[in-house]
């Protein structure tokens, strides 16, 4: 078929775009806080970057915690079926 | 008179036709039963209740009211979904288990009696085993086995739940139960074990990714919200639920992350999107159950649309390994679209139906005071952003690439996935769409700026962390392996305990016969002490732990015959 055609993400470029809009945004979203008056349910919401440090942090610590459960959880493919 | 015909008769009805019909009139007909089934349920009014006498038993098998119903029209559309994105199979015992397996959930839903619920609850394990079993692999064929037992258990804990409660409190009717009595513990469990609650969960995360590429679609729809279903109706405003959501968020996504096989991310992220749903049943505001409800709707949609993509995926390469997969976007892309927009609804981006529905949750437990498992859910918003959002698209059709180039699902399945995608948009572009079906009036706004910025910020900086994460080299890579779960006990612990105790108990056993045989003379003179006609023994049992006992010698048997 389409013998290799290039495609969208084979350029370097394209990624390093797509990464820098990624950053940009996160800024924009960060910076907003200072502007928008909340309407929160609870105190915590209203600290400076609550939702972004915590969105953050969460995904950091899921990913390192899972990696060290791996020690303890993998096994082979086939482990249940010897 | 045809309005009171239900619609899951259709399903029934409809099923030996199909096995009759092939080619054409097949899908024909395959097309119009959920068609049917779906102007019969628009028909109906609310608060619709036919009775029926039986053997003396009132029993309700057909109830209309907004709690009903909302499920009825949810699983209505999958199954619509399911076959349009199945039509192209020439498959007789796949189609009738599917219409069997859709009939029975619109049976439980529009239930009013707890014995039609149990019939219909016994009918969609049997019928849903076999769309597990029509991948016809020994695994398929061993985790069906696996997952009917698990059934089966739970529909022996609710048989005796209904019976005790019958005793205790001499009605049938399937409303509130609550946790007051030995038989509300048991329905408790019945439900659990198909909701999946922790430790109980593992049949899901066996056997879905096992089925086939279509199958999965209807099992993904209906027996675990079946369940949500019945929780909602009958234990709304349980405490305890409230933290058996909040694990149920939290615990899967970590397996998420390390699991290879992105049907079983899936498995395990249906998992996580269930505890919102219990977690609202438990909390039990009228804010909350709305929430449930509402994401229960929504997630069988953008959950279908996922399992629909991984389904295509593996439909056109036979792989779903994350290991095996990545670069697809440059020959699917648009399964590659479609799956990003299942992405962002289970992700609650705003704009995708996922928003409008899990916020309700959200913002009630915190209305409740319940900040620390607000905190928990907000942890679970964010690591399914990661594993379901991320994760699934990524390493299927991007990443690095494979070097596999195929090219698009057939039309039907591309039909199918676009459906569920219009439906995720357009729910979540317009939530008045699916608030005025809910069972309570809806005081909510989810498009506020305080809102959509907060979810925003989440998101968007959970994507900063995957990004740092896969470019400093820290996130874990994929790996063929599997990650052992509490299924360990059965599968692993139990055969093995049982292979080193069975000669241990088999000379026991000799050594004791002989002793028990010469005995047996004191025995009869002890048994007519207790049992002759002064007895204790010989007094009448209370029918309620006569149940009890048969429960347990027949839940003994059915962990001995799986073995």
């Amino acid at each position: 078929m389409q013998q290799d055609r290039q495609h969208i993400f084979d350029k370097p470029e394209n990624v390093r775009r797509l990464l820098r809009l990624l950053y940009l945004i996160c800024a924009l979203l960060l910076a907003a806080d200072l502007f928008v008056h909340r309407h929160v349910e609870h105190g915590w919401e209203s600290l400076w970057g609550f939702y972004a440090i915590y969105g953050f942090a969460a995904c950091v610590l899921l990913v390192l915690l899972a990696k060290q459960l791996r020690k303890l959880l993998k096994r082979p493919e086939d482990y249940y079926d010897r | 008179m045809i309005a009171s015909l239900p619609p899951f008769a259709v399903f029934f009805a409809g099923a030996p036709l199909v096995m009759l019909l092939r080619g054409r009139l097949q899908q024909g007909l395959l097309l119009l039963i959920p068609l049917l089934s779906a102007a019969l349920l628009l028909g109906v009014p609310e608060g619709l209740v036919v009775k029926v006498q039986l053997m003396g038993y009132e029993l309700t098998p057909y109830r209309t009211d907004r709690l009903s119903l909302l499920f009825a029209y949810v699983f209505n559309l999958a199954a619509f979904i399911g076959i349009v994105f199945s039509l192209h199979l020439h498959d007789r015992l796949q189609h009738v288990a599917a219409l069997i397996y859709s009939g029975s959930a619109l049976g439980a839903v529009l239930a009013g009696d707890l014995i039609s619920v149990f019939v219909y609850w016994e009918l969609a394990a049997i019928s849903s085993v076999f769309l597990i079993w029509s991948r016809r692999t020994p695994r398929s064929m061993s985790a069906g086995w696996r997952y009917l037992v698990v059934q089966f258990l739970s529909g022996l804990l609710l048989l005796a739940g209904i019976l005790m409660r019958f005793h205790e409190t001499g009605s049938l009717a399937f409303d509130y139960i609550g946790l007051d009595a030995v038989s509300g513990w048991l329905l408790f469990t019945a439900f659990g074990i198909k909701c999946a609650f922790p430790l109980l969960h593992n049949w899901l995360t066996d056997a879905y990714p096992e089925a086939t590429p279509t199958a999965t679609i209807f099992l993904s729809a209906f027996t675990t919200k079946t369940a949500v279903y019945m929780l909602a109706r009958g234990f709304p405003g349980t405490e305890l639920l409230i933290y058996i959501g909040a694990i149920m968020t939290c615990f899967p996504i970590f397996y998420a992350v390390i699991e290879n096989d992105l049907r079983r991310v899936l498995a395990y992220s249906m998992i996580n999107q269930l505890g919102f749903m219990v977690c609202g049943i438990g909390i039990g505001t009228s804010l909350a159950i709305n929430g449930a409800v509402a994401h229960a709707f929504n997630d069988v949609i953008f959950k279908g649309l996922l399992f629909m993509s991984m389904g295509a995926v593996l439909h056109m390469t036979g792989k779903s390994r994350a290991t095996d997969l990545g670069g697809l976007y440059k020959s699917m892309p648009i399964t590659t679209g479609l799956c990003i927009v299942g992405a962002c609804s289970i992700s609650a981006f705003p704009l995708f139906s996922g928003f409008v529905s899990k916020a309700m949750v959200m913002t009630a437990a915190l209305q409740q005071g319940h900040d620390w498992v607000w905190l928990a859910l907000l942890f679970a918003s964010a690591g399914v952003f990661h594993h379901a959002g991320i994760k699934i698209p990524f390493f299927a059709f991007f990443a690095r690439d494979s070097g596999i180039r195929t090219g698009e699902p057939p039309l039907n399945m591309l039909l199918a996935m676009a459906l569920a995608a219009l439906l995720c948009v357009s729910i979540g572009t317009w939530p008045a769409l699916l608030y005025s079906l809910l069972p309570y009036p809806v005081d909510y706004s989810p498009y506020t700026v305080t809102h959509v910025l907060a979810q925003l910020q989440l998101l968007f900086f959970s994507a900063l962390a995957f990004t740092w994460l896969k470019l400093s080299g820290l996130y874990p890579p994929e790996m063929r392996a599997l990650n052992i779960d509490a299924e360990w006990l059965y599968r692993w612990l139990g055969p093995r305990a049982l292979n080193r105790l069975t000669p241990v108990f088999s000379r026991w056993h000799v050594r004791t016969r002989s002793g028990f045989l010469r005995h047996l003379g004191n025995l009869f003179g002890t048994l007519f002490l207790y049992h002759g006609p002064q007895g204790i023994l010989a007094r009448t049992w209370a029918t309620g732990s006569m149940v009890l006992w048969v429960v347990i010698l027949l839940g003994i048997y059915l962990i001995a015959y799986y073995y």
